[in-house]
């Protein structure tokens, strides 16, 4: 595997072992501060992100490596109409991998096509952002122990919500995992996951309205901002942005094992009261994304 | 109504009814100096009514972007005025620059010189998708 453009372009097994990885880095850092000297990582933020770049960031300095980059498409040619081709051709010549963010959907696809060095996808618009995803499945198996016999709830914007899209894409291919979805009806799955991820995996799944009806049946909720960057039409976001706000009240009925993940940033989807619960492992799952992303960096430049 | 037999050439048989000026525009026929016969609503055995184009002229025809137009179309090539190959076309894996991605968050809708792929996802409901962004191609 040259790239990571997909979480599809892994293996469970790959995933398996990036997860082994990643906590063999947690519990021997030492033993990974010069596995990446003299390399380079190139951040190339065409949209503004700060903790997927700095996630990557420390994770490429904690291997001893160095980064160079942009973090907004401003500060890069693109503001002058280089095309995503031209760029990585050129940053090729001066990084050893390459972690890519772009507004458009697929983007990091062309930019794979057209480099010979590694490119991450670190989140093209709506469509996909795989590093995300190893980040809650880490989270997920450190945190509750197997990645299969588990009821996720996934709760908010399921329609423009990316790391969903991507959770529930990987989250198919473990034995008995069921969804709940929850969202209002403006903001549903997209049909194509329906169809052709859930049914097609005969994986059991809800679509509901309601968080407190079903937060009691759930391992995992997985909440999700409603973000406004995808949103055409402003009066859309405005009226939708306030939906699902987890609160202690509505956790009191969820169990005692249940975890809350969320992608982050947070903006008042989940109550700050709800930040000192055992359950509400965020916080230790943007750790985890640090971890997660050293293990890839250092599979996709072929370190042991 | 009486068209020619062809000498060299080729007929594409078995298009559906009504598609055969969508292959006409798709294979640029109009640039063919020969003659180009479009038969329309060919009453058939097997399909109730087709199309039928022969071409008086031998032309290597783009297999995939017919196969995903129309995979029942079989392609005839005719030397010498007798039939020497018959051809099924097939629903091809790949697409390229056949359909145009329509989703406005693609990189294709930005970045004009990237060829549009699709591939084929779901052959029993011969669903393509977008190599970069997934969406579905609209036939």
């Amino acid at each position: 595997m040259k790239d990571l453009i997909d979480i599809l372009d892994l293996s469970t097994d790959e995933i398996d072992e990036l997860i082994e990885s990643a906590n063999d880095i947690i519990k021997n850092p030492d033993n990974y501060r010069e596995k990446c000297r003299y390399k380079k990582l190139a951040t190339l933020f065409f949209e503004p992100s700060t903790r997927t770049r700095l996630s990557f960031e420390a994770a490429m300095y904690e291997l001893g490596g160095n980064v160079i980059g942009f973090s907004e498409a401003n500060s890069s040619s693109a503001a002058k109409g280089e095309s995503v081709a031209d760029t990585v051709r050129t940053v090729e010549c001066y990084a050893d991998i390459i972690a890519m963010r772009h507004p458009k959907e697929g983007a990091p696809t062309v930019a794979s096509m057209k480099t010979k060095v590694p490119v991450i996808n670190a989140g093209d618009g709506g469509h996909n952002h795989p590093t995300q995803t190893l980040t809650d499945l880490l989270t997920i198996k450190r945190e509750i122990g197997r990645l299969d016999n588990l009821t996720i709830g996934l709760c908010g914007d399921l329609k423009f919500g990316r790391t969903v899209h991507s959770l529930i894409q990987a989250m198919v291919r473990y034995p008995n995992v069921k969804f709940i979805m929850i969202s209002p009806k403006e903001l549903r799955l997209p049909e194509y996951l329906i169809n052709e991820v859930l049914l097609r995996n005969n994986v059991e799944f809800v679509e509901t309205e309601s968080l407190e009806d079903s937060i009691s049946q759930l391992d995992i909720l997985y909440m999700t901002r409603v973000q406004k960057e995808r949103f055409f039409n402003e009066a859309d976001y405005v009226r939708l942005k306030d939906t699902y706000v987890l609160t202690p009240e509505k956790l009191a009925s969820a169990k005692q094992t249940m975890r809350v993940l969320h992608p982050l940033p947070r903006v008042n989807e989940i109550s700050v009261e709800v930040d000192e619960d055992a359950r509400a492992c965020y916080f230790r799952q943007a750790l985890n994304g640090k971890f997660i992303r050293m293990a890839l960096i250092l599979k996709l430049l072929g370190i042991k | 109504m009486h068209i020619d037999e062809i000498t060299n050439g080729i007929v594409i048989d078995h298009i559906a009814a009504g598609k055969s000026m969508e292959i006409y525009k798709l294979l640029n026929l109009d640039a063919l100096k020969c003659s180009v016969a479009i038969i329309k609503n060919v009453p058939s055995k097997k399909m109730g009514r087709k199309d039928i184009i022969k071409i008086d002229e031998a032309l290597d025809v783009d297999l995939e972007a017919l196969g995903y137009i129309d995979n029942g179309i079989t392609i005839n090539t005719i030397e010498n005025g007798v039939k020497t190959n018959k051809r099924h076309c097939e629903l091809p894996e790949r697409i390229t620059n056949i359909v145009k991605c329509k989703n406005p968050r693609c990189i294709t809708s930005v970045e004009q010189e990237i060829d549009h792929v699709f591939k084929l996802t779901d052959r029993e409901n011969k669903v393509y998708r977008c190599i970069y962004c997934e969406m579905k191609a609209k036939q």
